[in-house]
């Protein structure tokens, strides 16, 4: 596979940096893929732009950072802010609709997806928007299977919010496959 | 059966590594970014009849683990450098009493306080002589997670072995990442136990006598026999002299025993040397930046190699001279100022050509970093 880095921005609490470990976590476990994953600490974690790295690929990764990811995730106005100039020429750019308001094109495809609202109205819940955008980046760049991400959940979510999470991923995957070129 | 695999942070890499060398006593006081390492131990100790104990801070630490070893505990903690700064006094009582021991340095920013959540490798100095008085210390470290295990159970190896402290030096970088860790199966790597003694009850036990291969033999303090442990000078039994001969016949013995084997003690990887008109150097995560560049750049055509060092200290020259002594320039990549740089220029044959690839400002160095600097190096300018 071409070696794929991505990067998820957002705020503290939407849950991005728990997105990447999940993404990440699947493609080692369940797909016998090689990939890190990073994150920014301190200050600038707590409020402000939050960030983590991810590489998926299926040879040796050995530089764990992103300094220019084929794919960009954005879930609030000032992670895109802050880092929509370093997407990779070419790549994916995802951001949420209701959060982020694209100013300007950058030389990716950009797709915005109403994920959040979606989440509220059909689950009411939106501490799954995370898994919600997982699901959308699944159907809109094949990077892992979606029942790799299922057995990830199904190790680390409690049984009861399990179901909840499996709605999530799905609506996610449907949003992302009305946005397919 | 197929073995476990697991997705976690280095910290945790080191933590079931040290498990499974058989860690069995852990006393610490939390610091970023070697928090997790407590942390996961604070749930894992105890379910395996382990000991976890949080201190009022890292001088307790390390003074508790000391104890505990002696009563015949394998026995860890893990600080940053701030924790590090305030157990110097005790990590030079377990040299001079041979405690065996595992302490773990995860680097930050310094001096001081200094940047808590970036990345540094500023401690490699004081890993070597941050305690007073002449000693020899053993430093490991490592840049992957599969690595920080298996120099985990090393780290404990050597200490029961030699009888000293040993240092793992990490960085923020290779502790806080997430990647791949397959655990070795039980038995898959070499273990080493406490050597204990053959001495019975009711005969004298010499605890400062060694055995003719060197050896010290323990006998579990608090046990059958009475003996004296002291950070001053001692005897072979283990009381404080002023006689010269013992004063002398302990220094070399607490230097040798470790500086005499810098040959074996040495662990390190090689990448692309055979051909390599640049050789670099580096360690812990650094190596990861360099083995990125090496591998970059050997798909264009230019002929890089890397040596990767595990072995810090005792510094390992001989694999430093004869690996760069066909290089054009060998240039040392760490995140400080220079920390093993004189080393390295100490060891080879054209020390005129050993030079840095540095980043100091708590940003992890890229591999356009330390190839920048090498165009320069090279005199083909930016």
């Amino acid at each position: 596979m071409e070696r794929c880095r991505l990067v998820f921005s957002g705020s503290g609490g939407q849950g991005v940096i728990t997105a990447a470990i999940i993404l990440a976590e699947a493609a080692v476990l369940h797909e016998g893929l090689n990939a890190v994953q990073s994150q920014s600490y301190g200050a600038e974690a707590r409020g402000g732009a939050t960030r983590s790295d991810v590489i998926i690929a299926d040879t040796p990764i050995y530089y764990p950072k992103v300094l220019q990811p084929n794919v960009l995730v954005c879930l609030t106005q000032e992670a895109y802010n802050k880092f929509s100039g370093i997407i990779r020429p070419g790549g994916l750019l995802l951001t949420d609709s209701r959060y982020v308001k694209t100013q300007r094109k950058v030389d990716a495809l950009q797709r915005e997806l109403p994920m959040y609202r979606s989440v509220l109205e059909t689950i009411g819940k939106p501490i799954v928007f995370n898994i919600c955008m997982l699901g959308a980046l699944l159907s809109l760049t094949d990077l892992v299977r979606p029942e790799s991400i299922l057995k990830v959940l199904e190790s680390r979510v409690p049984a009861d919010f399990l179901e909840m999470n499996r709605k999530a991923l799905e609506l996610g995957m449907r949003l992302g496959e009305s946005a397919r070129v | 059966m197929g073995k476990t695999v697991r997705f976690v942070q280095g910290n945790e890499a080191c933590v079931e590594g040290a498990l499974y060398a058989g860690l069995n006593f852990y006393a610490g006081y939390p610091i970023t970014p070697s928090t997790e390492i407590a942390e996961l131990l604070s749930l894992k100790l105890p379910q395996r009849g382990g000991k976890f104990i949080q201190m009022e801070d890292e001088i307790a630490s390390l003074c508790a683990i000391i104890g505990a070893s002696l009563t015949g505990c394998k026995v860890m903690t893990a600080t940053s450098g701030p924790g590090f700064s305030l157990m110097q006094e005790a990590l030079g009582y377990a040299v001079m009493a041979e405690i065996p021991c595992v302490i773990v340095d995860v680097q930050r920013g310094g001096p001081s306080t200094g940047i808590p959540t970036h990345v540094s490798q500023g401690d490699v100095n004081q890993a070597r002589w941050g305690t007073h008085g002449d000693h020899a210390i053993i430093t490991l470290t490592a840049s992957n997670h599969q690595d920080v295990f298996a120099i985990t159970v090393e780290a404990f190896n050597l200490s029961e072995t030699y009888r000293t402290p040993v240092i793992l030096l990490f960085d923020e970088v290779v502790a806080h990442m997430r990647e791949k860790l397959v655990l070795p199966e039980p038995g898959e790597l070499h273990t080493v136990e406490r050597l204990k003694t053959a001495v019975k009850e009711g005969v004298d036990y010499h605890p400062y006598l060694p055995r003719e291969d060197g050896r010290l033999p323990m006998s579990d303090f608090g046990g059958v026999h009475r003996y004296n442990v002291t950070g001053l000078v001692h005897d072979m039994w283990g009381f404080p002299s002023t006689e010269p001969r013992v004063v002398h016949g302990l220094l070399r013995h607490l230097v040798d025993k470790i500086e005499n084997r810098a040959h074996e003690l040495a662990r390190f990887k090689e990448f692309h040397l055979d051909d390599a008109d640049i050789v670099l150097i580096a360690y812990g995560s650094s190596a990861r930046s360099a083995l990125h560049l090496v591998e970059e750049r050997r798909r264009r055509g230019e002929r890089l190699g890397l040596l990767e060092l595990q072995t810090l200290w005792p510094f390992p020259a001989d694999v430093v001279r004869t690996r760069c002594s066909r290089a054009r320039a060998v240039v040392v990549v760490e995140m400080n100022m220079g920390q093993l740089l004189p080393s390295v220029k100490l060891a080879v044959e054209r020390p005129d050509r050993v030079f840095l690839a540095n980043r100091i400002d708590g940003v992890f160095i890229t591999p356009a970093d330390i190839h920048n600097i090498l165009r320069i190096i090279q005199g083909k300018g930016v």
